[in-house]
């Protein structure tokens, strides 16, 4: 069974519609990119199936392992295996890095009917991770994302999805506001997290960071539905020819 | 702005009165006759066994009330209260004399342990349960003063608290049994004709506890009181006098709840603070009176006069409250930084949602030379509440170098609640130097959606943004506390809050 089937959807926001009967079928292992020019939809895409309010969806469906993904909300998708790496990871005053990833990783598991982690065990794990990110602990110490760098927030996306576990690693612009030490620290983390269980979409403008996440297959974006579909030379491709010629069709 | 919509939705679904302290004991008891005279004064002067020169107070006080008005400055509005409606004093009826708390009525005993206030004399504040077999360490124990209507039940740890020379009692025991200490401070603080409540107060007060700490002592133990209203139509006046002899130290937490009740029941206390030269009080609130249902009907008023007198040079004087209860919260516990180089500190979380309004703040009065104080407030509104920080800031003309630095953040959850900032800041010396931030921000729909994202409820959510946004204050707490307020705070917005 496909891990996550996208039909013929149709997206508003207000009045304007974003996405116009998009088709996007993802198998567990497999890594898709999705390209496309400013405002072509794929952000508007990555947060309808994750379930962030203000979308209306206006027809087709979302089938997550079968199951109406739609029909849940959204803290039941993360608890099924759906995660969103944010573009741009909020800053939370107050609330310690540490608080929050035990905080959200217990919610998950507790609504999956798992016990929740021991203190001893979660920070095992906690730290495993976060040293093959290069994640000081002190950072884990502060307030989620207040004061990180670029770098830092996105390392801290890549902690979340390595503890989460999720099946589903949905990549936002992970690319921007990164230099390429950066990148390269994030892409190598998102891949040492592939596995034969689990997908990935890696939402991007630039071909460059599938030089570090190699994907499967290249979507191409444009006006609310993918225009074209390929291997993943077809980034190369897009690098040279660029998105106009999907735009003015 | 969905994502919060939603929120607010949601909790407007949840069945309302997620108050967990409603329940009522059901327990006879004396009551005076309805209605305030003379002669209630002196019924309950005479209840309490009290010297003639208390009569004598309260009876000046009464008189004094008689010609006072109700304050009408804050911002809150209710129903006329008709004061000869109320009953002025209430007591579970002893059955017999009271020698140790095993002869305790079982219903009041099994009321406080509901509430989960210690009342036998063990450590045992949840998660801070002695190791098996060990002795309760020392910073551990909290000794407890439990107030139930008008009286004091038990006060715990009393022997070992006089070993180490602090008193710690019923203020009526106190009354009798310290009447040169009583009668040198109570009143010196917050005089008998101060406002319209602290007049009615000094009236009718029944019970409340009293503190004394000795020059150099370090008090071993949190001292703690918990109040409870039980009775209907009844007013609690309780009277708090805590002293800190020279370069003394205690902290104190005072704890609230009442049944729930579809009328409003009224409580006016007043507490009073001194400290002397060198000495240091930390007072804690953790309010939780109930706060009416999300119609609004019922609740507690609570109309309160808190004040800290920093008489001696070098002296200190924090309060730290957490108010989440009552329908009515009008309070300013303040300091008069009257020794030089004294402090005063006011840290505050007050959450208000359904109905509840909130008129609290503080006054800073610096009358010393290098006095300094500092404010930190957090007011978070929901619902329908309407949520106002009002405080003071004032430097006398001889309080050369005052120093104080204010921060008020309000947080908005929902678009039918409100916040409101009142801060009056008066310099009479040009020495003065004052400082006063204010921010007010709406719950983030873009935060709240990057915490359900990462699998947590829109409640869970919320308690969290909102645990991080009064962390500062949270952690003014005594440790075991601040536990609790945090709890606290997640049920007040789960429940009767949006």
């Amino acid at each position: 069974m496909a891990l996550l089937e996208v039909k013929d959807l149709q997206v508003r926001v207000e009045d304007r519609e974003i996405l116009h009967g998009l088709s996007l079928t993802v198998n567990p292992g497999e890594v898709h990119a999705i390209m496309g020019p400013n405002g072509s939809g794929k952000s508007t895409l990555s947060h309808v199936i994750a379930g962030k309010p203000g979308y209306e969806v206006t027809g087709g469906q979302i089938l997550f392992r079968g199951e109406d993904l739609l029909e849940m909300a959204p803290d039941e998708r993360a608890a099924k295996g759906v995660f969103l790496a944010f573009q741009y990871p909020v800053e939370i005053p107050g609330v310690a890095t540490m608080n929050f990833l035990r905080t959200a990783l217990n919610a998950q598991r507790k609504a999956r009917g798992e016990s929740e982690y021991s203190t001893p065990d979660f920070l095992k794990k906690v730290r495993e991770v976060s040293k093959s990110l290069s994640i000081p602990q002190d950072m884990l110490k502060r307030g989620v994302n207040v004061g990180f760098s670029g770098g830092e927030k996105k390392r801290n996306e890549i902690l979340q999805m390595a503890l989460f576990e999720p099946s589903l690693c949905i990549l936002d612009e992970m690319d921007s506001g990164l230099d390429i030490d950066a990148l390269r620290i994030a892409a190598d983390g998102v891949n040492a997290l592939r596995s034969s269980e689990r997908a990935m979409v890696v939402i991007t403008h630039y071909q460059r960071l599938l030089n570090y996440i190699v994907p499967d297959y290249v979507h191409v974006m444009a006006k609310g539905s993918v225009v074209k579909t390929g291997g993943k030379e077809l980034a190369l491709q897009l690098e040279e020819s660029g998105y106009a010629q999907f735009e003015d069709a | 702005m969905p994502a919060v919509q939603e929120t607010v939705d949601r909790v407007r679904r949840i069945d309302v009165d997620q108050y967990r302290y409603g329940f009522e004991t059901l327990i006879e008891s004396e009551k005076a006759p309805k209605g305030l005279s003379e002669d209630i004064v002196r019924f309950i002067s005479e209840k309490k066994n009290e010297p003639a020169w208390m009569l004598e107070w309260r009876l000046e006080a009464y008189r004094r009330w008689l010609t006072m008005t109700e304050p009408t400055w804050a911002r809150v509005n209710y129903p006329k209260i008709d004061y000869q409606d109320l009953y002025y004093y209430a007591a579970p009826k002893p059955k017999k004399t009271l020698s140790s708390i095993d002869e305790i009525d079982p219903e009041i005993l099994k009321t406080y342990e509901k509430l989960g206030i210690p009342l036998r004399e063990v450590a045992i504040l949840e998660g801070v349960e002695p190791p098996p077999g060990g002795e309760p360490s020392e910073q551990r124990k909290i000794a407890v003063d439990a107030v139930f209507d008008s009286v004091s039940v038990a006060t715990t740890f009393q022997k070992e608290l006089k070993k180490a020379g602090v008193i710690f009692m019923p203020i009526s025991e106190a009354i009798r049994e310290h009447p040169e200490l009583v009668r040198k401070y109570l009143g010196s603080v917050v005089p008998t004709t101060d406002n319209f409540f602290a007049t009615l107060n000094s009236a009718v007060f029944s019970d409340g506890s009293f503190v004394y700490v000795p020059p150099g002592v370090r008090c071993p133990m949190e001292l703690s009181t918990y109040f409870r209203i039980n009775e209907r139509n009844t007013g609690q006046f309780e009277r708090t006098l805590i002293i800190a002899d020279k370069g003394s130290y205690v902290s104190y937490l005072e704890g609230c709840t009442a049944p729930q009740r579809d009328e409003n029941q009224l409580h006016a206390a007043v507490v009073e603070l001194v400290a002397l030269d060198d000495a240091e009080i930390k007072y804690s609130t953790v309010q939780n009176w109930y706060p009416g249902n999300s119609e609004g009907k019922g609740g507690i008023y609570n109309f309160v006069t808190k004040r800290g007198d920093c008489r001696g040079d070098h002296s200190k004087i924090s309060w730290t409250q957490v108010e989440t209860g009552s329908a009515i919260t009008w309070k300013y516990p303040s300091c008069i930084l009257r020794g030089d180089n004294s402090r005063g500190e006011f840290y505050s979380i007050a959450i208000s949602n359904g109905y509840q309004q909130v008129d609290s703040g503080t006054k800073m009065i610096h009358l010393g030379k290098n006095t300094s104080s500092r404010i930190i407030s957090k007011g978070i509104a929901a619902g329908k509440s309407q949520n106002t920080y009002r405080g003071l800031v004032t430097a006398h003309r001889k309080a050369i170098g005052a120093r104080n630095y204010t921060a008020c953040d309000s947080l908005l959850i929902g678009d039918k609640c409100g916040a409101h900032t009142v801060p009056y800041v008066e310099a009479k010396n040009s020495s003065a130097t004052f400082e006063h931030e204010a921010t007010t921000s709406k719950i983030s729909e873009d935060v709240l959606f990057y915490c359900v994202q990462r699998g947590l409820s829109q409640e869970e959510a919320v308690g969290l943004v909102v645990n991080g946004f009064v962390k500062d204050v949270l952690q003014q707490l005594p440790m075991e506390f601040a536990v609790e307020a945090q709890k606290l705070i997640s049920i007040s917005l789960e429940g009767s809050v949006g």
